[in-house]
């Protein structure tokens, strides 16, 4: 009786997953604006691209294919792939890396000390790490998300798929309805590239678009499993 | 073919306690400027305390750069002392007598130098006993054994007590001959705690035997533990050129490599400072040497095997990475520099009994490798994590800041440091070690010459 209960809780329970639909996105990096202000994330100015130091939840990386004057910008959005076997995960001595019910692998970063382990076992360098004491011009200060922990330095940061925005949506308990729980980067995609939802749910939209016949998932190979799928149209003439 | 000579007990004693009961000026000149260096790295490592971790070198996504190089470095310098002590003991090697207690003392510095190179380099140093203390006191979680971070500093710890034993048991003898010649002064006192009542009987020399043999055999397998699982930080990574099978035996015997030669250069210049020309020989520097070809060649084996395998298979990420090592600038320089000086110099030089029997080529011959066993570290670690993945657009790079070099040229002065200091108050050679094998020479009859031979103990 007490399994049966378990396991249709555990069907109950959701798990997030996004869709990239790299045929839509255009490279407008609006995604990795909203996160910056969502996540309270640390203005990076010029220098800090220049020393590789940049704070960026989500990226565009942006590639070229062809050679000049036939050259294609090609862009791929990369952001934590919360992975289910996540190679960051078990690296971590002290927990403070895991992975919850939800399918979300979480950060604590009051459990961080910062031995970076988890940064170099990522394949997909999502995550981020804190080499200074994060600082705000005094004008923006008011601007902080009070639902985010600004993050001290020394600790690792990455991608959360804005579990803040998750715990409230679903802190009543009943299900939330799809596409009503956005993280800010796919809110603020204006041509819909990025899809978010509940992937235990046959009807989600984010279920239909990662079983699409374009889909792949970067570095498969790992094993990683993540839990955001790309979407491209490959174009077989070439 | 050995010449032996003879030295009486009370030659012995004075001789290599003279240091002990007298403080030369070149000791407190040198002393003094390596505590300098100490001092520096420590301001160093409090202003990065202060500032953050921004002050370094590292970036995106270089994560580990020269501080855990120079841990690994440090492992690798202590795997002298067990070599030495216990395997050279268990197996009797006679020629093992003076240079066990130098190898084990250093054995214990260089794993305190290892030690504090993952805790400066942690984000939050001052968190870092939530991670290294198995217990759950402190947040009521305990550690996650999964990670290799958990190993080290457990591997590590059974190192460095098993060592300290190792290093106590065998200096209770010498710290009662200190005692006794110190009566009268502070040492008296203080002596006689340290050497638990020892007056030389035979139930005491016995249990002190045995204790001995015991202590050797169960360091033997910290032998193999610490460096594999210091490997195994690499190895169970999903970093190309990390994860290779063959790492835990390619960094056991590379650790055996660098500890050895650096126990030659200890010998070489102990035997300088100290004058202690009537106990480190040419047979000594020569037996080590001989040693040194044989680990120095299997290393040079497995190291060709990690290469070997990343060629075979020709997975894309390896090669990338290896193309790095080999054939970009600055890596390519540097990998050349490694290759010649931790094998194409040293050993065939060493092939030649003039070289082994020379104090100054060996001195410098083993420097050479421990330059090149440093840089193998740096280009094992680093070229991996600058070309991570086939994500190309987020190649990088890394360029050690001032402030590491500073901490990391700390723990190269930290260590002889901790040696002289330790040499002030303790003989680097132990004198009951030397006494017995005087005792254990015997004479034979060759034709009409009496000739000193070599029997062995037990």
């Amino acid at each position: 009786m007490a399994t049966k209960t378990k396991s249709s809780a555990q069907r109950d329970t959701p798990k997030w997953e996004m869709v990239i639909d790299l045929d839509r996105c255009t490279g407008c990096q609006a995604c990795v604006i909203a996160c910056q202000a969502e996540n309270n994330i640390p203005i990076n100015e010029e220098s800090a691209f220049h020393e590789h130091r940049a704070i960026q939840w989500i990226r565009i990386e942006r590639y070229w294919e062809g050679e000049f004057p036939d050259v294609k910008a090609r862009f791929l959005p990369l952001l934590c792939q919360q992975c289910d076997n996540a190679p960051c995960e078990p690296v971590c001595p002290v927990y403070a890396t895991y992975h919850n019910e939800e399918g979300l692998n979480v950060q604590v970063y009051n459990r961080c000390v910062g031995t970076r382990y988890c940064g170099n076992n990522c394949p997909y360098h999502a995550r981020l790490f804190n080499y200074w004491e994060p600082v705000w011009p005094e004008d923006l200060r008011n601007q902080l998300n009070p639902d985010v922990t600004v993050r001290t330095r020394g600790v690792m940061e990455k991608c959360t798929f804005c579990i803040q925005r998750i715990r409230r949506a679903t802190r009543g308990g009943e299900a939330v309805e799809d596409g009503a729980l956005q993280p800010a980067c796919v809110q603020s995609c204006p041509t819909s590239a990025l899809v978010f939802g509940n992937a235990n749910d046959p009807d989600a939209k984010v279920t239909r678009l990662k079983n699409d016949e374009r889909h792949f998932r970067v570095m498969e190979h790992l094993g990683t499993d993540p839990s955001v799928t790309y979407l491209k149209q490959v174009d077989v003439d070439g | 073919m050995y010449y032996r000579r003879t030295l009486s007990d009370a030659q012995i004693n004075r001789e290599l306690l003279h240091v002990v009961f007298t403080t030369p000026m070149w000791w407190i000149v040198i002393v003094g400027l390596l505590g300098l260096v100490v001092g520096l790295a420590v301001i160093a490592v409090g202003f990065m305390f202060n500032q953050g971790l921004g002050v370094t070198g590292l970036r995106q996504p270089v994560f580990w750069g020269f501080f855990i190089t120079n841990f690994v470095f440090w492992v690798g310098i202590s795997h002298a002392g067990v070599m030495i002590s216990a395997i050279l003991r268990l197996s009797q090697a006679e020629w093992r007598r003076p240079m066990v207690r130098a190898a084990e003392i250093m054995t214990v510095f260089s794993l305190m130098a290892a030690l504090t190179m993952p805790l400066v380099h942690a984000g939050r140093a001052w968190r870092i006993f939530y991670w290294i203390f198995p217990y759950d006191w402190s947040r009521g979680i305990w550690p996650d054994i999964r990670s290799p971070l958990i190993w080290d500093p457990v591997a590590i710890f059974t190192y460095l007590i098993s060592s300290s034993l190792f290093v106590y048991t065998a200096l209770i003898p010498d710290l009662a001959v200190i005692r006794d010649r110190g009566k009268g002064t502070w040492r008296y006192p203080v002596y006689a705690v340290l050497s638990l009542g020892w007056h030389g009987s035979p139930h005491q020399w016995k249990l002190q035997g045995m204790a001995g043999i015991l202590l050797s055999a169960l360091i033997l397998p910290v032998f193999v533990s610490v460096h594999s699982i210091v490997s195994w930080d690499f190895g169970v990574s999903l970093v190309p050129s990390w994860h290779v099978t063959v790492f835990a035996p390619y960094f056991v015997i590379g650790a055996v490599h660098s500890g050895v030669s650096a126990v030659v250069t200890l010998m070489v210049i102990m035997r300088k400072l100290y004058h202690l020309e009537n106990y480190i020989w040419e047979e000594h520097i020569d037996a080590l040497a001989r040693l040194l070809i044989v680990v120095a060649t299997g290393w040079f084996f497995l190291f060709w095997l990690d290469l070997v395998f990343s060629l075979w298979t020709r997975e894309e990420q390896e090669m990338v990475v290896w193309n790095l090592r080999l054939f970009e600038a600055p890596w390519g320089w540097l990998f050349l520099t490694f290759f010649i000086t931790s094998y194409v110099i040293p050993v065939p030089l060493w092939l030649f009994k003039r070289v082994r029997r020379s104090f100054t080529w060996m001195l410098w011959t083993s420097l050479l490798v421990n330059v090149g066993m440093w840089l193998e570290r740096f280009l094992i670690i680093v070229p991996g994590l600058v070309r991570k993945g086939p994500l190309v657009f987020d190649y990088g790079t890394y360029r050690p800041s001032p402030i590491e070099i500073m901490i990391v040229v700390g723990t190269l002065a930290l260590v002889p440091f901790l040696l002289l200091l330790f040499s002030k108050f303790f003989p680097l050679i132990p004198l009951w070690e030397v006494k017995e094998g005087q005792k254990l020479i015997d004479h034979v009859q060759l034709g009409n010459v009496e000739v000193p031979a070599l029997v062995k103990e037990h």
